[in-house]
């Protein structure tokens, strides 16, 4: 928020067609790319995003049918359950030209449609994980494994949490022994940035060809 | 655009598929758009009107950003935005198609790093 490259530096007065409140991207900006955060409910998604993002975060809601994500999870529900499941998204503009985008991405398999379409084109995902919980992100580990999407995961170090080993959780997590894994304070800027730049250091460094 | 039908149309087909109604391009959340007009055509419908007078023709915002301003959920934002572009009254500052390569992926730790 305070670091927000401000759009009231900008020299030109806002046209008529831009609406208040409405945190426009500076016009240098011409590209985005994003990553996603991930994670089971209430595993500090949304205060991550909040944390990093230069704007407040925006949420916007998609009507989700049950029977139309076709699993079966859902077996024994009314038909045609609906349900809403809300997505929240923050962003950090990363030079003149680049901007990233962070959706939070709800983990429930039977939002899978929206899953696809969020992890289509996505640079990679940040897992976070609560070591009080750590079974509940099997599921979500194995859908990044069949979308193909690189990641890592993050303990977020919830106060009174029994503080585990990160030896310990790569090892409950089955993790391949060159995941990262790093804990993190979800409500701080700097320790959420610094678990972004391990995610895409991996990133980096598996797609630099090995000689 | 043609006639005061195609909003409730757009709500129908919405309705129709649960949301999973396709967009007449493939759009991503993230995908950037701007607009290119300064008045909306006489023939837009609600939605189309509210997401031309929310889009700047400096100053873009993402289709996630435009769905969450505009109260779309993003799968009726794409549609309403993907028929936009086709009437050519939005556009996409963005030259080529963003995917993972090294650059990118080093422009984005660059970014990143200058943050902290
Ligand atoms: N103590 C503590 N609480 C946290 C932390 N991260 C999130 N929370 C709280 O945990 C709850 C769930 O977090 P939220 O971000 O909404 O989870 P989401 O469902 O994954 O989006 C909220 O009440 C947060 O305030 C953390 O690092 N430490
Ligand atoms: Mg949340």
């Amino acid at each position: 928020m305070d670091s927000a490259p401000s759009s009231e530096r900008e020299p030109v007065p806002p046209p008529s067609s831009e609406r208040e409140g409405v945190a426009y991207l500076p016009s240098s900006v011409t590209r985005s790319t994003k990553l996603l955060v991930a994670g089971h409910f209430s595993v500090g998604k949304t205060t991550f995003v909040s944390s990093v993002s230069e704007v407040e975060p925006l949420r916007t809601e998609e009507a989700m049918t049950h029977a139309s994500a076709g699993v079966d999870d859902v077996a024994g529900l009314p038909h045609k359950t609906r349900t809403t499941v809300a997505l929240d998204f923050g962003r950090l503009t990363l030079n003149e030209e680049l901007v990233l985008y962070l959706f939070g991405t709800p983990g429930q398999p039977r939002f899978l449609p929206l899953w696809h379409d969020l992890a289509k084109g996505a640079l990679g995902a940040l897992v976070l994980v609560d070591t009080r919980r750590l079974a509940q992100s099997d599921a979500i580990l194995a859908l990044l494994e069949e979308q193909g999407l690189p990641y890592a995961v993050a303990v977020n170090e919830f106060d009174g949490a029994h503080r585990h080993a990160l030896d310990s959780v790569r090892e409950a997590l089955d993790l391949t022994a060159d995941t990262p894994l790093t804990a993190c304070d979800a409500r701080d800027r700097a320790s959420s940035l610094h678990t972004l730049i391990t995610l895409v250091s991996f990133l980096f460094d598996r797609m630099e060809p090995t000689p | 655009m043609n006639g005061p039908r195609r909003a409730r149309d757009l709500v129908r087909a919405y309705v129709r598929t649960g949301g999973l109604t396709r967009p007449s391009r493939d759009l991503d959340l993230s995908a950037l758009v701007r607009s290119t007009t300064v008045a909306p055509p006489v023939e837009a419908s609600g939605e189309e009107r509210r997401v031309l007078a929310l889009c700047s023709r400096q100053r873009a915002l993402s289709v996630a950003e435009v769905a969450a301003h505009a109260d779309l959920p993003p799968s009726a934002a794409r549609i309403v935005i993907a028929r936009l572009m086709d009437h050519g009254l939005l556009t996409t500052p963005t030259r080529a198609h963003i995917t993972a390569s090294p650059d990118l992926l080093k422009e984005v730790l660059d970014g990143l790093r200058a943050l902290v």
